[in-house]
């Protein structure tokens, strides 16, 4: 497929122990954006995320409406508690 | 000068305060924040901070200058604990200093808030019980 890509998610925190993993790939199609990958996590995990994150994309803040990237590394933000 | 730090050792407040520029300073506004045994009516036994570093420290950074900047504070420095605390360990410190106390108050103030709303940073209680709980944030 010429349109298909990998890109790289990270887990922390909550979302760590719901897939029990750190990290993991995902091919995508070109033009996928963070909630098709939240999308494929849901199903790959047999769980149900809904969209209360932030989304970082190679460690810098970004949105829901970013196509991403080859290599892009991904990482959905649970609401931050600490201090 | 000017940092956001993430450490797994313990925090001294002796150790933050010396990070920070205090030559020429007339005031230094220092908060400690530090775990505590309950939350929301359970027990607490000790908390797990975990965080997403990179980002984290961009992110902290970013802040310290907004202070700086908006409170005309000389310096600013934090440093957040991360990995296993006990009750009454210290889990972060802030120091903001400037020329009079009332800029180091709301720097030192704006920076804690700011840091709790922002920083990509989660804290997991253990209870006495033996639960376990991710904190869920404000959302």
């Amino acid at each position: 497929m010429s349109n298909s890509i990998k890109i790289q998610v990270i887990y922390f925190a909550i979302l760590r122990e719901l897939t029990g993993l750190d990290k993991e790939t995902f091919s995508i199609k070109q033009g996928n954006k963070p909630g098709d990958v939240l999308t494929s996590i849901n199903e790959r995990h047999e769980i149900d995320l809904g969209i209360n994150f932030k989304i970082a994309v190679n460690d810098e803040f970004s949105d829901w409406d970013i196509e991403l990237n080859e290599g892009d590394r991904l990482v959905f933000i649970p609401p931050v508690t600490g201090g | 000068m000017k940092e956001f730090k993430i450490t797994s050792d313990s925090i001294t407040l002796e150790t933050a305060k010396d990070e920070v520029e205090n030559r020429a300073i007339g005031a230094r506004s220092v908060f400690e924040g530090v775990v505590r045994d309950t939350n929301d009516g359970h027990q607490v036994r000790k908390l797990e901070y975990e965080c997403y570093e990179p980002l984290a420290i961009k992110e902290g950074n970013q802040i310290l200058d907004e202070a700086i900047e908006m409170f005309d504070l000389i310096d600013a420095f934090c440093i957040h604990r991360v990995g296993t605390l006990e009750i009454g360990e210290i889990a972060v410190v802030v120091v903001a200093t400037s020329g009079h106390r009332d800029e180091a108050f709301k720097g030192c103030r704006y920076i804690i808030d700011e840091v709790k709303s922002r920083v990509p940073i989660w804290k997991k209680e253990h209870y006495e019980d033996g639960e376990t709980e991710w904190l869920k944030g404000a959302g």
